[in-house]
């Protein structure tokens, strides 16, 4: 006899007979009837009117029947809470049978009946469970807790059901521990700032330990969990390493993306030359590209964090392109992402290999796929220079074949070629516009009326080829339309005999046909522009372009860090924060790397270093001149005496005065000075707005372009009351440090724009970088010295601050008042040395080393020369 | 963590339905038969977002398996869970089909409460589950306390895959080297990618908690040996051993002993279960080669021939040669003529397939055949698929070769000799592909 039968009962008044059935005094008739209730469950039917009958049913040593009404109890509780407290008693008896399977069963069950009245009762079962003298009750007590407390979190804490389970993080039994974990991380989750996974050596031990002996997804939990930790430095995180690592060779394809996951983000902190961080390095490459003979969708899943391990840490998988190479009968889903690693690993050494595949691809079936294979060699051509020239005439040839989303697609990519590599592949202008009628897609029109418009000089039927798709501008898409015009008024500039008439059929389309704002105002602005300043616009219009790079395709560096951090979930697969996806407050705390022990001007450190190192190193140049004129060098230092007097002098970070940003002339009357402070740990921007025009200004905004260190306005600019004539206003704009990040030449570099009921306006700023020093800079003591030593000597930089008469207690307070901290003090020959520690909002430590020799004016000071330059000599 | 569970046969009916958070409604059923079963177009990616849900989906024949959240789950474990899931039903009923599920249901949803509790997957080794989990319902409960804390010993305990008490009259193993030798070659006979993944399969019938120890001829282990020795030829063995480039493990094997030592130990569980897989690219055999050769005749004609040489031991025979020869879509008509096997021209698969049943080492055979094609207007060219092959060779194509599997019971008393052993090389193709 078989269950499907269950399925197939459909008639009327089915309901009531299954009432019948469930009271019918034989075991067996009773049991047919769940099952058919469950049945009529799966399929969607309502049967919740059968609550009493099922519960009825419960009482039974059928442990099957059993299970079979607590099935039904969990999906119909919520909807009959009155009636789910009859099966109370039964659940608490069931707690103490004998029978270790039958009170797993019941603890299990419980905690999936949703219903506030019965959690009550379930504190005193779970307490008991939560300390059985068997490991398979007590694991599925701790998944309970868990359950519990999604349910009434208060509860769970006022019954200190968490330090229960905190405890069975030491259970002899590697399951409890892992569940325990488990349910502990998922708690912790919903509460950001607990100290819950109170996570130090010891417990890391422990966990290390049960990782060898507990199930596949126990070690998925435990590593998911150990990947939150901190190591306190790098020899610890080495340790963890060293014992993760045989993980990589689990069968279990999430067991070893959460291995890669905890090696990727502790190895961040192992100084790289050690010879262990090159051991660890190749150790990772095979385990990464076994994923890709598993199951096609663990394959997929793969693929996505591949693709950011790559942008991390193009080391690990540089010499395994081959693997990559797609297969004819890989799933579409796994031919795309295989595409998109080639291109990331795309170098000198393999691009002959890379651009022969990408062919073969541009002739498959699938059209999305031929799409970006195209695509794709465009991205060659642009990130390897020097293969350039045969990735465009490998273009060309697809062109020849005359596919159209083929040609199309090559034409988009070849504009791209030609914005990286100017004057340099024209000559195949021709064959391109041989092409243009058989164009129907609006990108592909619009890249090829961009590269008309900007080589009209060289084009000779140019107006021809123009005029020809201005017959039906109002039938193109918006892009195709604002390219049109662009490219018209280029030609026009290039060529304004011929084709004046043109050019006004364009701007009259533009500016009175036409419904699209966007397109409307960029005509207006060239009609004002062509008929007041000819000259002005042409340097304007056929102003040069920035050039285009590969970098345009990677992922922010501060998101890329983040989804390291989440390596194997959701996010890896998405290329998205969990904030982006996930609902409530799960997921909204922002992971991060941590920061290598110490990042000193060395070229390039990681990620979070990058553009430190890279800054600093840069800096000297560019760094006085942006400290808003701080007297750096002679003049100037009266002042500083005069306010650097008397020891004891406040602390408070040192604050710039106020320098015009922005010129009235510039600005339609309106000047803006200012200056940044650090006040309390919040930054600040302070400004003066200066009404110098004739009329009132109201609606005051502003906003920054992405910056090296990702400020951005904490919340809008409170201008309150309009600025008359002649009135300035001090405003205070807090700001917060999560704006999208870029780098910025020079690194502190700020673009702003502010705008009121007149105009938007821009200029750039700079600020200090000891803005950026945070409040607890402080090293830790007894490990500066051995960090110090481990800092290459080629990542120092030395120099001198002259004409400092301070000796050295009043220079390391004033320093602590902007966030630089003395950590250690000696006294050698006569020398002060003071060894003092900075750390950046972004987690980079510098370390410093200062020499005051009593009696001389002249400070030494081993690496943040430009720091320390701009605040003693302006304090 | 896996907030619900649905099985649904192809039509997009609920099977199973089973759900584990409160953040996943009953309407998450039909938004993923909505948006992915009876998507117009069909979905591209094994995951979808459907408002704010996560889905991911695997299917087997036409059955799907969807496992829902709304967290930031564990991608790459929610499948390897799905996986499992079919593993273990299939150990169960056998196929994964609409009716085997129906037959079950009830089954099924045990095993789920048993091992997905609260969205957190648990002891899922089938070996541990029979002993609980029995389709006979109350009969085979266990009866006895110590049966019960048996098994909860086991299902939680270190050796969660293998009970206590196992007794065979006979102690036998059987081991199963499996390789599929992958290829893609260019027309000019350059190997593009070459790589093998190899599969060793243990069938043990062991009685006891018998402790094994696994030997191949792994060249970092052979190299460590062979310093060690004084009078081994270093030529001689190097020459026997290969360089693996990787190998993960069944859950028994010890990894910090083989991270270590590089040994390979173990407690095995009953009965069939993959040991390892290894992955291998260097000194490969590639047991066949295919020489393609394809001129167009003007527009309207295709002239192919294929010629296959086999690449092993004369001694040694490869069996279920297939060589599958794509055909461009507008083929009107097919001559072929083949020295050896049979070849058809089959429309349905715009391919020519060419079988042959057993062919020995280093021989070789030809296919020719003429294509007569349908004038077309279509612009684009044939896009020219690769010729792809399969076959069985009684060898490993890696080369790995097993050099011992010991057996220590110490508390039974039978040795590792009484152990009968039995050890199979089969090599297949994987992707074996040659363009043209």
């Amino acid at each position: 006899m078989t269950d499907s039968k269950y399925f197939t009962t459909t008639k009327k008044g089915e309901i009531f007979e299954l009432k019948a059935e469930l009271n019918s005094d034989k075991k067996e008739k009773k049991k047919e009837a769940v099952k058919k209730v469950i049945a009529s469950m799966t399929v969607g039917k309502d049967v919740s009117a059968l609550f009493p009958d099922v519960v009825n049913c419960m009482q039974t040593d059928n442990l099957e029947l059993k299970k079979l009404v607590y099935l039904y109890l969990m999906n119909y509780a919520k909807s009959q809470p009155d009636m789910a407290i009859m099966a109370v008693n039964t659940f608490v008896k069931d707690c103490e049978d004998p029978n270790p399977l039958i009170r797993a069963l019941a603890v299990r069950t419980m905690g999936c009946i949703r219903v506030d009245k019965i959690t009550e009762y379930l504190c005193e079962p779970l307490r008991k469970c939560l300390k059985d003298e068997d490991p398979y009750v007590r694991k599925t007590a701790a998944v309970c807790v868990a359950k519990l407390h999604d349910i009434n979190a208060q509860l769970v804490e006022d019954q200190g059901f968490l330090d229960t389970l905190k405890d069975l993080i030491s259970d002899s039994n590697p399951m409890v521990v892992a569940n325990a974990v488990a349910a502990l991380s998922e708690i912790a989750e919903s509460h950001p700032n607990s100290n819950l996974l109170d996570l130090n050596p010891q417990t890391i031990n422990k966990l290390l330990t049960a990782l060898n002996e507990c199930t596949e997804w126990g070690q998925i939990f435990i590593l998911d969990c150990l990947a939150n930790y901190m190591p306190c430095d790098d020899r610890e995180s080495q340790s963890i390493c060293e014992r993760v690592t045989p993980r990589l060779s689990h069968a279990n394809s999430a067991v070893v993306l959460s291995a890669v996951k905890v090696l990727m983000k502790f190895m961040e902190m192992l100084p790289k030359d050690l010879d262990y961080y090159g051991t660890l390095l190749k150790k990772l490459a095979p385990p990464l590209v076994t994923l890709l003979s598993a199951e096609a969708e663990l394959q997929y899943v793969a693929l996505r964090n591949i693709n950011l391990i790559v942008q991390k840490r193009p080391e690990i998988l540089k010499h395994e392109m081959k693997v990559f190479f797609v297969k004819y009968n890989d799933p579409i889903y796994v031919k795309l992402e295989k595409l998109d690693i080639m291109i990331r690993l795309a170098s000198q050494a393999n691009i002959a290999q890379v651009l022969a595949e990408l062919k073969e691809y541009a002739t498959e079936v699938d059209v999305d796929f031929v799409r970006k294979a195209v695509r794709a060699i465009g991205r060659c051509a642009i990130k390897v220079e020097q293969s350039a020239e045969r990735c465009v005439s490998t273009l060309l040839d697809l062109i020849q074949t005359k596919v159209n989303y083929v040609v199309q697609e090559a034409i988009v990519v070849i504009k791209d070629i030609f914005r990286k590599y100017p004057n340099k592949y024209e000559s195949v202008i021709a064959t391109l516009c041989e092409n243009l009628d058989s164009l129907d897609e609006p990108e592909a029109r619009a890249a090829m009326i961009w590269i008309v418009g900007e080589y009209a000089e060289r084009i000779d039927n140019a107006d021809e080829l123009l005029e020809s798709f201005l017959e039906g501008f109002h039938d193109e898409s918006a892009q195709v339309q604002l390219q049109l015009l662009t490219a018209i008024v280029k030609l026009f500039l290039k060529k304004p005999t011929e084709t004046q008439e043109l050019v006004q059929q364009v701007l009259s389309l533009a500016t009175q046909d036409s419904d699209n704002p966007d397109l409307r105002d960029r005509g207006y602005i060239y009609w004002r522009l062509l008929s007041t300043d000819p000259v002005a616009a042409k340097e304007v219009v056929l102003a040069e372009k920035p050039l285009i790079s590969e970098e345009t395709d990677l992922i922010e560096p501060t998101l890329l860090e983040e989804l390291i951090c989440h390596i194997g979930t959701l996010a890896s697969v998405y290329h998205k924060p969990p904030s982006a996806f996930v609902e409530g407050s799960r997921g909204v705390q922002h992971k991060r790397l941590p920061a290598r022990a110490v990042i000193t001007l060395v070229k390039r450190t990681g990620l979070s270093g990058s553009n430190m190192g890279a800054g600093l190193g840069v800096a000297p140049a560019a760094m006085p001149a942006s400290l808003g004129g701080a007297p750096a060098v002679g003049g100037g230092l009266g002042d500083l005496f005069d306010l650097g007097g008397g020891v004891g002098m406040p602390t408070g970070s040192y604050v710039a005065p106020k320098t015009v940003w922005l010129l009235a002339i510039k600005a339609k009357g309106l000047e803006i000075s200012g200056t940044f402070a650090r006040r309390g740990g919040i930054i600040q921007m302070d400004l003066s707005l200066t009404n110098k025009a004739m009329s009132v200004m109201t609606d005051f905004a502003v906003q920054f372009n992405r910056n090296s260190f990702g400020l951005a306005p904490a919340g809008p600019m409170q201008v309150l009351t309009p600025l008359s004539p002649n009135q300035t206003i001090d405003v205070s704009l807090p700001l917060s440090m999560s704006g999208p990040v870029m780098k910025m030449e020079p690194l502190n570099n700020l673009q702003v724009a502010v705008k009121n009921n007149i105009d938007v306006f821009y200029f750039s700023c700079q600020y200090p970088l000891s803005l950026l020093f945070v409040e607890d800079g402080r090293f830790y003591r007894q490990v500066f010295l051995a960090t110090w030593k481990d800092i290459p000597n080629d990542s120092e930089a030395q120099f001198q601050i002259k004409d400092i008469h301070l000796n050295s207690d009043v220079a390391s307070n004033k320093l602590q008042g902007s966030n630089i901290f003395t950590i250690a003090k000696r006294t050698v020959e006569g020398q002060d040395m003071l060894y003092q520690s900075i750390k950046l909002t972004n987690g980079i430590w510098v370390l410093a080393e200062m020499r005051i020799q009593t009696g001389n004016p002249n400070y030494t000071c081993t690496v943040p020369r430009i720091v320390y330059a701009s605040l003693l000599h302006s304090q | 963590m896996i907030g619900g569970l649905f099985i649904y046969n192809h039509k997009g009916e609920v099977l199973i339905s089973r759900v584990y958070r409160d953040d996943i409604g009953r309407n998450a059923v039909d938004a993923f038969r909505v948006n992915v079963i009876h998507a117009r177009q069909q979905v591209r990616s094994p995951v979808t977002n459907i408002a704010r849900t996560s889905f991911f989906h695997i299917k087997r024949s036409n059955i799907w398996l969807a496992a829902v959240t709304k967290q930031n789950v564990n991608a790459a474990m929610v499948f390897e869970f799905l996986y499992k899931m079919c593993d273990v039903m299939s150990a169960y009923f056998g196929k994964i089909s609409e009716e085997n599920i129906k037959n079950n249901f009830v089954l099924i949803y045990e095993l789920l409460d048993e091992i997905l509790d609260f969205g957190y997957p648990q002891n899922s080794e089938t070996g541990a589950l029979k002993t609980f989990i029995t389709q006979q319902g109350i009969k085979g409960q266990p009866q006895t306390k110590e049966e019960q804390s048996q098994i909860t010993s086991q299902v939680t305990g270190q050796i969660g895959w293998r009970r206590e008490g196992i007794k065979y009259r006979r102690n036998e193993l059987f081991l199963d080297v499996l390789e599929s030798v992958n290829l893609l070659m260019s027309p000019q006979g350059q190997v593009l990618s070459a790589h093998v993944s190899g599969r060793v399969v243990m069938k043990s019938y062991l009685s006891g908690m018998p402790e094994c120890k696994f030997g191949m001829n792994d060249k970092i282990v052979i190299d460590k040996q062979g310093k060690g020795g004084t009078t081994d030829d270093p030529g001689k063995s190097g020459k026997q051993s290969i360089a693996i480039d990787d190998c993960t493990f069944h859950q028994c094997v010890r990894l910090s002993k083989f991270d270590s030592e590089r040994s390979i130990s173990f407690i095995p569980p009953d009965g069939e279960y993959e040991l390892m897989r290894y992955r291998t690219t260097k000194d490969i055999i590639l047991p066949f080669r295919v020489i393609p050769l394809v001129r167009e005749v003007g527009r309207t004609k295709l002239e192919v021939k294929v010629v296959i040489k086999s690449n092993f031991k004369p001694s040694l025979l490869a069996q279920k040669i297939e060589v599958r020869i794509p055909t461009p879509l507008n083929t009107s008509g097919v001559q072929v003529i083949c020295m050896k096997g049979k070849a058809k021209y089959k429309a349905s698969e715009n391919a020519i397939v060419w079988k042959i049943k057993r062919m020995a080492g280093m021989k070789e055979s030809q296919i020719s055949a003429e294509i007569e094609l349908l004038p077309t207007n279509d612009k684009k060219k044939w896009a020219r698929p690769p010729i792809s092959m399969n076959f069985e060779v009684p060898f490993a194509p890696s080369g790995l070769k097993v050099r011992y599997l010991k057996v220590f019971e110490s508390k039974l008393n039978y040795s590792d000799h009484d152990v009968i052993k039995w050890v199979r090389y089969i090599g297949r193709s994987g992707i074996y592909e040659t363009r043209c």
